[in-house]
């Protein structure tokens, strides 16, 4: 099994404010960018979304069948909902099988080298809400 | 990642596919439990079938050299004691792991061969995930082939299998999963492209495609561990023979498939 390292780094999560179902502001640094976004969600390392995932992306051979489809995601919910999804859905839904993007607490048996690490960096979640956000056509 | 998915497949060579289905092992339902191998290509399912096209094969053939081969300081083959594995090692494989009186815990299969090794042939114990141990424990594993998983009525077990159901079901790694997440909740479901079985331990060893060899189920086990970014317990630790006591109470009744092909 290969296991390539992400890029988030090991440094403190920075702190966010659950209002509601959603993360209004944005975790901090730049703008979400949204072709970056993209390239998160279709890598299957890094994003793995499309392992459970399926999506408009007629480009992405095997994608999973464990999830509700991305299409139409940025029309269902607000960018805020968005966020705490990929933070931490399990604040949502206890029993989700969705992993929590932006989250080190509560885990247990952390493989070496993902130890104190997100899956994604604050930067990379707001790329990834981003191009969600873009996701308007149900289809 | 989850790189349970694999990304290369071995391709089947086409000679090898036209070869008749010979042996016994043929898809297992029972109330609703499946076998991995009815979750796989029919190209996997004919490799499986065919005992001249089964890579797995291989391995058996070997275990049967070294079963008959003298070894360490007493000088004694596996046959020297157990005479013909055909009749002596019926339905063994079917029944481990077990409690090992002298150790005060159980053993899986591997760990019993390793203990003759030690004990009874007085030489040192073969490594973990090596091809004597793996051919060793295909050659004893395939004398069980067709028969029904028996795990043992011996109360000494209950604890460790109750410590491998909770191994089971406890949530593990960055990615936060438990076993039961996917083999239980999800089985069936595709992850990217590999269909999530329901995790019943037939046919171990097994010969991976993705693998491109024979490995034993604690090296399963360990790649369903690093999948979910766990870190996965050193070969030969208790917590493999808890969970395969765990899987086999869970597949009792099902059919060995030793040794099975998996993608
Ligand atoms: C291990 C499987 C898995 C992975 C990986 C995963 N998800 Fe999910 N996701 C789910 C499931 C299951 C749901 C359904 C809701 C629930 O379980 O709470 C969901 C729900 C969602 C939703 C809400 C869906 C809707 O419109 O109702 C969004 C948006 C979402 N996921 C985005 C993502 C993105 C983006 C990624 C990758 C960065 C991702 N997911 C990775 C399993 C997964
Ligand atoms: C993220 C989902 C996932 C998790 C969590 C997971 N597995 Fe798996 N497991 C798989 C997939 C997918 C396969 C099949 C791989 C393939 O076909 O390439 C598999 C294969 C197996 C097999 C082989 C079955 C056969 O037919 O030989 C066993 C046994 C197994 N897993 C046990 C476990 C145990 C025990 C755990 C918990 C320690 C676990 N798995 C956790 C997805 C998972
Ligand atoms: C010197 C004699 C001797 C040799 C050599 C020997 N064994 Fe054993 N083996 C035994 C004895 C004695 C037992 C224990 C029987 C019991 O306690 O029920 C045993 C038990 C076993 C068992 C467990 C059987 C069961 O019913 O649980 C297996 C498997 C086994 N041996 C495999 C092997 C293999 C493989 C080899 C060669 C690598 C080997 N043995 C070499 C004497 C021997």
């Amino acid at each position: 099994m290969l296991l390539a390292m992400t890029a988030a780094d090991a440094d403190e999560l920075r702190a966010f404010k659950v209002t509601g179902d959603a993360i209004v502001e944005p975790l901090g640094g730049a703008r979400g960018d949204v072709a970056r976004g993209r390239a998160i969600v279709v890598d299957r390392q890094k994003g793995l979304c499309l392992l459970c995932h399926t999506g408009p992306f007629p480009d992405q051979r095997f994608q999973g069948t464990l999830a509700p489809t991305l299409a139409g995601a940025g029309a269902r919910w607000t960018e805020g909902q968005l966020r705490l999804r990929l933070v931490d859905s399990a604040k949502l839904n206890p029993a989700t099988i969705m992993p929590s993007y932006y989250r080190t607490e509560g885990l247990t048996r952390v493989g070496a080298a993902w130890q104190n690490k997100p899956v994604l960096t604050a930067q990379e979640v707001e790329d990834v809400v981003a191009f969600l956000a873009t996701l308007k056509d149900p289809q | 990642m989850i790189r349970l998915v694999a990304a290369q497949r071995l391709l089947v060579p086409a000679a090898m596919m036209c070869l008749a289905a010979a042996s016994a092992v043929m898809a297992q339902t029972i109330d609703g439990r499946r076998s991995g191998f009815d979750f796989m290509s029919r190209d996997s399912q004919q490799l499986q079938r065919d005992d001249t096209a089964n890579p797995g094969m291989l391995a058996v053939l070997d275990g049967e050299g070294l079963w008959n081969a003298k070894a360490g300081r007493a000088n004694r083959s596996c046959a020297d004691c157990h005479q013909d594995a055909s009749t002596s090692m019926k339905g063994v494989a079917a029944r481990y792991p077990a409690f090992s009186a002298a150790l005060n815990r159980p053993i899986d299969l591997q760990g019993r061969i390793n203990a003759c090794r030690e004990t009874q042939q007085q030489a040192t114990p073969l490594p973990w995930e090596s091809k004597e141990l793996l051919a060793l424990s295909a050659y004893v594993g395939n004398q069980s082939r067709g028969m029904p998983i028996a795990p043992p009525d011996d109360a000494r077990l209950a604890p460790f299998r109750q410590r491998g159901e909770a191994l089971y079901t406890r949530r593990v790694g960055q990615l936060n999963f438990s076993c039961a997440n996917c083999h239980d909740d999800n089985a069936g479901g595709k992850l990217a492209s590999a269909v999530i079985p329901q995790a019943h331990p037939t046919g171990y060893p097994i010969y991976r495609l993705e693998w491109q060899g024979i490995g034993s189920l604690q090296r399963r086990l360990r790649g369903c561990f690093i999948g979910v970014r766990a870190e996965p317990y050193a070969y030969g630790a208790q917590e493999y023979v808890e969970l395969e006591l765990f899987l086999m109470s869970r597949a009792k009744g099902m059919t060995i498939e030793t040794p099975a092909v998996r993608p």
